[in-house]
């Protein structure tokens, strides 16, 4: 399956909706839509993992240059997902220390530093 | 002789090729179902490694998939032809710090590694025969 990437606004909160495959293949599509964001003065992001059916090391690369980005402005990632198979990859890379990660993105939105 | 031969170009699209057959061949060698995923993933990351160097120092070289049913066990092999970059520090220590990750701008090759070692209980890394590595993995299987 392929990547899939929507955008809403909830408040100041930017939500990126993805689904599908997340490898070095899709990845840079993805990269590409974070820096659009940011570029665009969208500094709080909550990526919304919960149709996300594969994850790898390229894909978490993405999501910290993401992170990296909004921090340059003070701004937050967060992540939702509560798929086992893919928080096992933030765990063993110890990336959930780096990510908050949320169980609904109603959670995400209302958290706060 | 292997069970399934793939030799691909350094593109990444064809990782996911790799993945999907290697996800494939390890059902039908009776790898359990819910270590597929486990399979697919460190299949995918080795080759996403592979690709990585092959692009960088040969791009016009394949890289190669072995998968190996044998009796009792699945077994792949993945092999680049990379030469070793030189203060690479790659290994699967190399994640030692979550900060190096996020200082670096894309995910070293290293990390890939790293990410196998803590999926996969049976894994092996060597020298190839002449430049490059071989990641070696195995799943028993049922």
């Amino acid at each position: 399956m392929d990547l899939s990437l929507s955008t809403r606004t909830e408040g100041d909160r930017t939500i990126v909706e993805v689904g599908g495959e997340i490898d070095v293949y899709t990845a840079p599509r993805l990269r590409e839509q974070l820096v659009d964001l940011v570029a665009d003065g969208k500094y709080h992001l909550v990526v919304d993992m919960e149709r996300v059916d594969f994850l790898d090391s390229t894909g978490l690369g993405v999501l910290v240059g993401g992170l990296k980005r909004v921090r340059a402005h003070d701004g937050s990632l967060r992540l939702v997902c509560t798929q086992e198979r893919i928080l096992k990859i933030f765990r063993i890379t110890g990336l959930t220390k780096v990510f908050p990660i949320h169980s609904s993105v109603e959670e995400a939105v209302g958290a706060t530093e | 002789m292997a069970t399934v031969e793939l030799r691909f170009s350094a593109l990444p699209a064809h990782v996911r090729t790799a993945r999907l057959v290697a996800a494939a061949v390890a059902r039908r060698s009776g790898v359990d179902e819910g270590v597929l995923d486990e399979v697919r993933l460190a299949v995918g990351e080795a080759c996403s490694r592979a690709v990585h160097l092959h692009r960088r120092h040969c791009p016009d070289r394949p890289v190669l998939v072995t998968l190996v049913d044998d009796e009792d066990a699945f077994r792949v092999a993945v092999t680049d032809e990379a030469p070793a970059e030189p203060g690479g520090g790659e290994g699967f220590g190399a994640l030692t710090d979550v900060a190096d990750l996020v200082d670096a701008e894309a995910v070293p090759p290293g990390v890939g590694l790293a990410v196998i070692a803590g999926l996969v209980d049976d894994v092996v890394v060597e020298q190839g025969r002449d430049s490059g590595l071989v990641v070696r993995m195995t799943w028993p299987t049922g």
